[in-house]
């Protein structure tokens, strides 16, 4: 983070989510299942300018850490995000996300004739990344490319 | 290809498609399938798929078990297509499964531990039926390369069409013509994996094709009715179109047709879709020979 002054201070121990593309935080949120009810503390911020993006968002989230699943989750939507582990107010490990070869059970198959839609058949869906920029995934089962628009982790 | 699943055309090498060719047109013994039982599972009504399959199984000496619709099974008291196809594994040497759902095949494969042949599912797949269509397209012009091609119908929603044309890039065709009428075009999805010489068109290109394959418009899996009221009836090949037609033009259809394909032009040279639908005897047991024999 360069911004000359911290707009939210620095966390103890946690997570934080740099690079976001500007205006997904909430979505990133949304991923991680943080309503806010749990009692993290979470920074949020939105819209602020940067030198690779032009604007951005950051999420901040204290003593939460994040699995591989959110993490694959994160780059489907934020794919330029950073991920930053935050111990005793220090950045132990900085790493960028990025989309594995294979994708399973995070993002549904858009094509509702999809055996993976079909609740009975209890598929976890599972999709090959034919793409990574821009993001572009192929379903195992029924072999539906979907673009970017289209996919919703 | 022993103990392999047959789920989508291009799972296949030319190469395999050749051999299997060759397979095909000759003699069988008639004992190739002794002590092997195949079951059909046909979740949607099928004609030509089924009987054809039960043929090439019975001339290879084996036996067959299955249904040929839902109805009648448990699938109707609830029970999962998962459990149907976990059950049949149990019973059969191998498994050939037509369902209205996307990916079934695909899941079945996953499931079972015998082999698996996609006989048609959804909108997209049905490797067996571009197997047979090359196949009568080699047996009678000697090659599958360089034809100029034209695929005449519902692009969209036809898995035979869709498979067909897939198939073609395994090959080297000359040239490939993609003839629909407004809103059955094929998908975006479809052309970006055409690594070939094709082109969107009109019938107006009638007079350079080798080869002429119909298809039906697929009324049972149009989202909207009246969508499939406004194209119905707008292509149909009939002797006044086939005047400016090449002497050699072979036409397919994979059956059933409605009214794509005049009765007259059943007489001409042209007509090639009643010996396509034979062909799919003698191509589906070599499949099976193949297969599990």
């Amino acid at each position: 983070m360069n911004e000359k002054k911290l707009i939210v201070s620095k966390i103890a121990n946690g997570t934080v989510i740099d690079h976001i593309p500007a205006g997904k935080a909430l979505k990133v949120l949304k991923i991680l299942g943080i309503t806010g009810e749990e009692g993290y503390r979470v920074a949020l911020v939105m819209n602020v300018a940067s030198d690779r993006l032009g604007r951005k968002d950051i999420v901040k989230v204290e003593d939460r850490f994040l699995s591989k699943e959110e993490v694959d989750r994160i780059a489907l939507i934020a794919p330029t995000a950073t991920i930053n582990i935050i111990r005793d107010y220090k950045v132990v490990e900085k790493r960028e996300v990025e989309l594995p070869d294979v994708i399973e059970g995070i993002v549904k198959c858009i094509n509702p004739n999809c055996v993976t839609n079909q609740p009975r058949e209890h598929v976890k869906p599972r999709f090959k990344v034919l793409s990574k920029k821009p993001v572009k995934l192929e379903c195992h089962y029924c072999g539906e490319v979907m673009g970017e628009g289209e996919i919703a982790p | 290809m022993r103990g392999r699943d047959v789920i989508c055309i291009l799972d296949f090498k030319r190469s395999e498609l050749e051999r299997l060719f060759r397979i095909a047109s000759t003699r069988f013994e008639g004992d190739e399938l002794r002590g092997k039982v195949v079951a059909l599972a046909f979740f949607e009504p099928s004609t030509r798929t089924r009987l054809s399959f039960e043929t090439a199984v019975l001339r290879l000496g084996g036996g067959y078990i299955g249904f040929s619709s839902a109805e009648g099974t448990s699938i109707q008291k609830g029970e999962s297509f998962s459990d149907t196809i976990r059950m049949l594994d149990a019973y059969a040497d191998a498994i050939v499964v037509r369902h209205r759902i996307e990916g079934a095949a695909k899941l079945a494969a996953e499931l079972a531990e015998a082999p698996v042949i996609n006989a048609g599912d959804g909108s997209k797949r049905h490797p067996t039926q571009a197997m047979i269509d090359l196949y009568t397209v080699w047996r009678e012009k000697g090659s599958v390369d360089g034809l100029t091609y034209g695929v005449l119908g519902d692009l969209r929603y036809g898995r035979a069409a869709r498979s067909f044309i897939l198939s073609l890039t395994l090959f080297n065709p000359k040239r490939v013509y993609l003839i629909a009428p407004k809103g059955l075009e094929p998908k975006q999805e479809l052309l970006e994996r055409l690594k070939l010489d094709y082109e969107l068109t009109d019938l107006s290109v009638l007079p350079e094709l080798d080869v002429l394959y119909v298809t039906r418009i697929q009324k049972e899996r149009f989202p909207d009715p009246a969508e499939y009221e406004r194209v119905k009836g707008s292509y149909k090949v009939d002797l006044k179109l086939l005047e400016d037609a090449k002497g050699g033009l072979m036409i397919l259809h994979p059956l059933p047709r409605v009214d794509e394909i005049d009765p007259e032009v059943d007489r001409t040279e042209h007509a090639f879709y009643f010996k396509q639908a034979a062909n799919g005897v003698p191509v589906r047991m070599a499949l099976l020979q193949e297969v599990i024999g």
